[in-house]
Parts: C-alpha cells; sequence; structure tokens
C-alpha cells in the first residue's frame, strides 16, 4: 500500500515538472564518450568548489562585518571565537585557490584535447565568461579581509580603470564611490560578492552545461561520438553520464578532498601563496608593504601589465592577454581537435605556452628589477605568440590520420610491468660482504640509468613531433 | 494563427512605441541605479585642508601626513640633493613638469615652493600604489644609475626627490604635488591654494 501512495506521489509531480525527463537528458541518458581520463575530472571538481565556496561564504557572512572599521577585527573574530569558524574560513580561503587551480586544469584540458572548436564555441564563450567572472569574484571577495594586501591590491586594480582616456578617472571614482579605497569600495565589493557576481556564476553555470550537453562532451581523441551509433540510436562510443561517470567522479572527488583537507588543516596559508603574509596587518592607507602582490593565480597577468612600460599599454595587454583567449576557436584553424592526432609544431607551441605562463606567474610573485623585466617581456611575447600566430602555424600543421571510432589507451595496470622492467635496468646486482657472507644487493648501475635516459629523452622528442 | 483582419502597420506602431517607451523609461531608472555608486555627498565633504607643522623636520627627512585619506610627504632635501635635481634630468621623462599635475607656483625645476622643502602626494602615478623612500645614491637592488628617490615596489616606476619620473618606466607622469601654501615658516597647509604673489 505505502509503495502504491509514493508512486502516486511521484506521478503527481511528474505531471507537473518535467524531473524524469530533466534527470534522463542531463544524467540518465546523457550519453558521454567512454574513454574519458583524468583531465575529465576538472569539471564536476569545480562544481564542488563551487558549492563548497557558497555554503562557506553564507556562513561566514553571518559574522563577518563590510565596515572599513570592523572589517579586519570581524574576520579575527571569525577565526578566534567563533565556534569551527576558522575551519570555514580556511575552507572559503582555500576553497579559492582550488578553485583556479581546478578551472586553469579544466582550461588546459580543452586545450590540449580542442574542446573549444567547432561546434562547442559557445561552450567555450560561456566558459571564459566564467573565467572572468570568476576572476572578479576572488578579486572583490580579496578586499573583504581589509588587510594590507587587500587594500593595495585593490587600489592598484581599480586604478587599471584610471588608464583609459577621457572616462578613466570617473570610471575609477565610480567603482571605488569614494577618492581612494574606503569604507564605501568595501562596502560594495560585499554586495557583488555576496550577491551579484554569485548570481551570475550559477546563471553562466547553467549555460554552460545547457550547451555543453546540446552538442555533447568532446574526449580525448577529438573524435564525435555521434557519428557512429548502435541499433537503438545510442552512440557505440558513448556512456550514459549516470552510473558510469558519477561513479567515477567519486574517485576524483576523494582524491581532490584528500588534498584538498591536507591544505586546510595543515597549511592553509600554503606558505604565503593562498593567504599573503601582508594580509595579516590591517590595512594602512598612507603605507603600501615593501612587496605587493596579487594572489597566485591572478600573477600571470600581473607580470604582464609589469611588463609593458606604458601605463594604458599594460592595462591593454593585461586585457588582451585574457580576451585573446575568447577568440581561441577561430584562431585556431587545424581540422583535428585532439593533440593526439596534431601536428609536432602545436604540441610544442602548447609547451611554449605552459612555460611562459608558469614564468608569467612565477615572475609576478617576484620584486620587479630590471632582469626580471626583461624575462616577462620575453614571456609576454610567447604568450601572445602561441594565439595570435596560431592562425598562421596551424594551418602548416602535418597532423595524423584520426580514427573514425575512440580508441583504447593502456591503462595503469598494462603499464606496470613495463616501468619495473625500467626500474630492473637502472640496477645491477652486485656481491657484497655482510656479516661474512657473500650476498647479492642491488646498486644503481650507471651504463642502465644512462640508456633509460636517452631512451626517455629520445622518446619525449618523438611525441612532440 | 489566423491572418485574417490584421492591421499590419498598426501592430508596428505599437511594437516600436513600447520599444521607444520602455527604452526612455530604462534610461530614466539607469540613471539613479547609476548614480547611487557615485561618491556620497558625506564622501565629498571629507577633503578638508591639514596642517603640517614642520619645525621638527631635519635635513634629509621625511614626514608622511594623511591628507583625504592619502598620503602626504614632506621632504627637507640637502643642498646635494638640490644640486642632482639640477644637472641630473637626462633619464627623467619630464623633467620640466609639463604634463605632469602640480599647482603653478611648483611647477619649477624643484617643483616646489622653498627649494628644500618638497611636498608630493605620496601615490605613485601607475597604479596608485605608494612608493617607498630611497634617497641612497647607487644602492645594491637599484642599480648605479640610482642618484636617490623613490622607487615603486608594486611595478618598479622610479622618481627622483622632486617626484620627476624616470624614463622607460610604467608611471606616466611626475608624481602630484598638492595645493599647499605656508602658513608660518614651519606651518604647512595642504589642500588649499597658495595666495601669495611670490612665494
Amino acid at each position: 500500500m505505502k509503495k502504491k501512495y509514493l508512486t502516486g506521489c511521484g506521478t503527481w509531480v511528474v505531471n507537473r515538472f518535467p524531473l524524469t525527463k530533466l534527470w534522463n537528458d542531463h544524467m540518465a541518458q546523457y550519453y558521454a564518450p567512454k574513454n574519458f581520463n583524468f583531465w575529465y575530472f576538472f569539471g564536476s571538481l569545480a562544481l564542488l568548489v563551487l558549492v563548497n565556496q557558497f555554503i562557506t561564504g553564507i556562513l561566514l557572512t553571518m559574522n563577518y562585518k563590510p565596515d572599513a572599521g570592523l572589517a579586519f577585527d570581524s574576520v579575527e573574530y571569525i577565526m578566534r571565537e567563533v565556534p569551527w569558524g576558522w575551519l570555514v574560513r580556511y575552507m572559503h580561503s582555500t576553497g579559492a585557490s582550488a578553485f583556479f587551480i581546478v578551472i586553469y586544469l579544466h582550461m588546459f584540458r580543452g586545450l590540449i584535447y580542442g574542446s573549444y572548436k567547432q561546434p562547442r564555441e559557445l561552450v567555450w564563450i560561456f566558459g571564459m565568461l566564467l573565467f572572468v567572472a570568476l576572476m572578479a569574484e576572488a578579486f572583490m571577495g580579496y578586499l573583504l579581509p581589509w588587510g594590507q594586501m587587500s587594500y593595495w591590491g585593490a587600489q592598484v586594480i581599480i586604478s587599471l580603470f584610471s588608464a583609459i582616456p577621457i572616462i578613466g578617472d570617473d570610471l575609477s571614482l565610480w567603482v571605488r564611490g569614494d577618492y581612494v579605497i574606503s569604507d564605501a569600495t568595501l562596502n560594495r565589493f560585499f554586495a557583488f560578492h555576496v550577491i551579484a557576481i554569485p548570481l551570475i556564476l550559477i546563471m553562466l553555470v547553467f549555460m554552460h552545461i545547457v550547451a555543453l550537453h546540446e552538442v555533447g562532451s568532446n574526449n580525448p581523441d577529438g573524435i564525435d561520438i555521434k557519428k557512429s551509433k548502435d541499433p537503438w540510436g545510442h552512440p557505440i562510443d558513448g556512456i550514459p553520464f549516470h552510473p558510469y561517470y558519477t561513479v567515477k567522479d567519486i574517485v576524483g572527488v576523494s582524491v581532490f578532498l584528500f588534498f584538498f583537507a591536507t591544505v586546510i588543516f595543515y597549511m592553509p596559508e600554503m606558505g604565503g601563496y593562498f593567504l599573503e603574509d601582508a594580509n595579516f596587518i590591517p590595512a594602512d592607507p598612507l603605507a603600501t608593504p615593501e612587496h605587493i602582490s596579487p594572489v597566485w593565480y591572478f600573477t600571470p597577468f600581473y607580470a604582464i601589465l609589469r611588463a609593458i612600460p606604458d601605463k594604458f599599454a599594460g592595462v591593454i595587454a593585461m586585457g588582451g592577454a585574457i580576451f585573446v583567449l575568447f577568440l581561441l576557436p577561430w584562431l585556431d584553424r587545424s581540422p583535428v581537435k585532439s593533440i593526439r592526432y596534431r601536428g609536432g609544431i602545436y604540441k610544442k607551441a602548447i609547451l611554449m605556452f605552459v612555460i611562459s605562463f608558469v614564468g608569467l606567474g612565477y615572475l609576478g610573485m617576484q620584486a620587479p628589477t630590471a632582469s626580471a623585466t626583461i624575462m616577462a617581456r620575453i614571456f609576454t611575447a610567447m604568450y601572445f605568440g602561441f594565439f595570435l600566430l596560431m592562425p598562421i602555424y596551424t594551418r602548416w600543421e602535418k597532423t595524423k590520420p584520426v580514427p573514425k571510432q575512440l580508441t583504447e589507451q593502456p591503462s595503469i595496470e598494462d603499464r606496470i610491468p613495463g616501468w619495473i622492467e625500467t626500474a630492473n635496468e637502472m640496477v645491477k646486482e652486485v656481491p657484497v660482504e655482510k656479516e661474512g657472507k657473500t650476498v647479492l644487493q642491488k646498486r644503481p648501475d650507471a651504463s642502465g640509468i644512462a640508456k633509460v635516459l636517452i631512451r626517455t629523452a629520445k622518446n619525449l622528442k618523438s611525441s612532440l613531433d | 494563427m489566423s491572418e485574417q483582419g490584421v492591421d499590419r502597420s498598426k501592430r508596428q506602431f505599437l511594437t516600436t512605441a513600447l520599444t521607444v517607451v520602455g527604452a526612455v523609461g530604462t534610461g530614466y531608472i539607469a540613471v539613479p541605479f547609476l548614480s547611487q555608486m557615485q561618491p556620497s555627498t558625506k564622501a565629498k565633504a571629507a577633503g578638508a585642508p591639514v596642517e603640517i607643522d614642520i619645525s621638527k623636520l631635519e635635513t634629509g627627512q621625511l614626514l608622511r601626513a594623511a591628507w583625504r585619506g592619502k598620503p602626504v610627504w614632506v621632504l627637507n632635501r640637502t643642498p646635494e640633493v638640490l644640486e642632482i635635481l639640477a644637472s641630473d634630468t637626462a633619464k627623467l621623462s619630464d623633467p620640466s613638469s609639463q604634463e605632469s599635475e602640480q599647482p603653478e607656483y611648483a611647477q619649477n625645476e624643484f617643483r616646489s615652493i622653498k627649494p628644500e622643502i618638497f611636498i608630493a602626494v605620496g601615490l605613485c602615478t601607475h597604479l596608485g600604489c605608494s612608493p617607498t623612500f630611497r634617497p641612497e645614491i647607487a644602492p645594491n637592488d637599484l642599480g648605479d644609475d640610482w642618484n636617490g628617490g623613490f622607487f615603486c615596489p608594486c611595478h618598479g616606476s622610479g622618481f627622483d626627490l622632486a617626484g620627476r619620473v624616470v624614463s622607460g618606466v610604467p608611471a606616466p607622469t611626475n608624481l602630484v604635488v598638492p595645493p599647499h601654501r605656508y602658513i608660518t615658516e614651519t606651518l604647512i597647509i595642504i589642500g588649499e591654494m597658495n595666495t601669495e604673489e611670490n612665494a
């Protein structure tokens, strides 16, 4: 009897709301390629971190005071006197950095497997808008603790607007709501951080996923799985997102939470990278800290800004470094999506891009010395070269033939025997005198190590061709 | 839907009229919404002038004060510094302060009323960090060309001890000299123009 009653309730809902249809369209009958690898964890992890930020953020607003006179102390109050306040605060501050780690890896996935290419241009555009909104969210959130780095970081970034000719000064005045960063600025940043931008983020996440589910997910082979279907009309190379990928993502979530919890409990400041030292001093409008730099996730763009010896051009270059990412689907002229079948020139270009991005990120954290500035200029040229020369070099590139169906890659289990063999190759057994007896013991073998190194180098080189 | 008896031009007119009225309405409501973020009357009124007593400011010393929430520096320059400022102008991008912001009576080679007393807003004209006071000559980290001045730790802009920007750095103009005047020999007021003829 009870079961019938429950079914009745279910039917009542389904007749009024397309619950089953939504579930099937986006989970149980959404066919995703069966060969998702490591790189495909980061989409769902981004969602997880977003939820983490929402929950901890709501809890933090219950004790935080958006007032220039009270803000710094209210954060310390949360840290010391609110029950479990330290945990919620560290989850939120670590979550911000985790968000960017996950998003940068998620974007890099798109870059190597050509996920931005036709027909997923809009998925990429919505994703880029999400990235920009996320940067705004993180930047405004960083002002709220009202520490020295909060204050001077905001001062620098808002001053960027004043570089715009004619309207610049009025615009930065309008953004600040005062002639300097003040209580008015803090209060409005709080409003943006907890209401406006989160709403935009939710809307964009919705559009990002709707656009993705309309065209279907890309995969490490960059092959359209909808081209070969079984008699029931499902892609042969596809599997339903639920339960296959929901369960697989639980593994990713567990590993992620392991690292996340380690940071929260053992190194919440991450040696000054996640929470900067200077931010434990209340904001002082009269003195800039000796060394100021943004949080690590902004430093690549910050280094570009610093590398240009002209105020307006620097701002344009920094904005351009983000804007050029929006154009990626149209800059890339290669007919092939995945890096597995692309030519060596693209692989080398991506390698250069990664080096320049990481290099800029490092330089953005360092003091602006003369040699650092020269390095930053070289990396900036490499960064823009990767994008702006793309229409040329992707036309030259010699692509490899793309298979019709998904390929199977060797799993970790398949690879283990090879690794063991390599390890054995690097040692040799040597007779050693021990307690009067001669025993064979393993010792490193120079010639074996050299052989392995040379082979690895050759493999690396050929994998770049 | 039946198309019979549809007055297309009337429908078009109504659509256009509604769009125009809607756009005007949106424009009207945008004004209070956007203006709401402008500085409030209270914020505008908070720019009162401040007095600084420099009687205890010794030669070579820098004094920091706050005016309109911004740092204001008062520097007592040594005769050696003045000599360098007068001679060493080759690497400056605006040595005679043509493009920079200062009261007319401070647009001279020392950018001050009295040659030795230099007053400036201590915010870099690039992105508004407060530069550090580095009066020493040729320190290790700033190179042999450094003749004393202000160095911005944020983006590496350099200024000499008259707040004049070195060329080839991100900052576009010299440091801003605020309106100021001397009430007595040792009492300065920041935020009021100098009304005396020859100060």
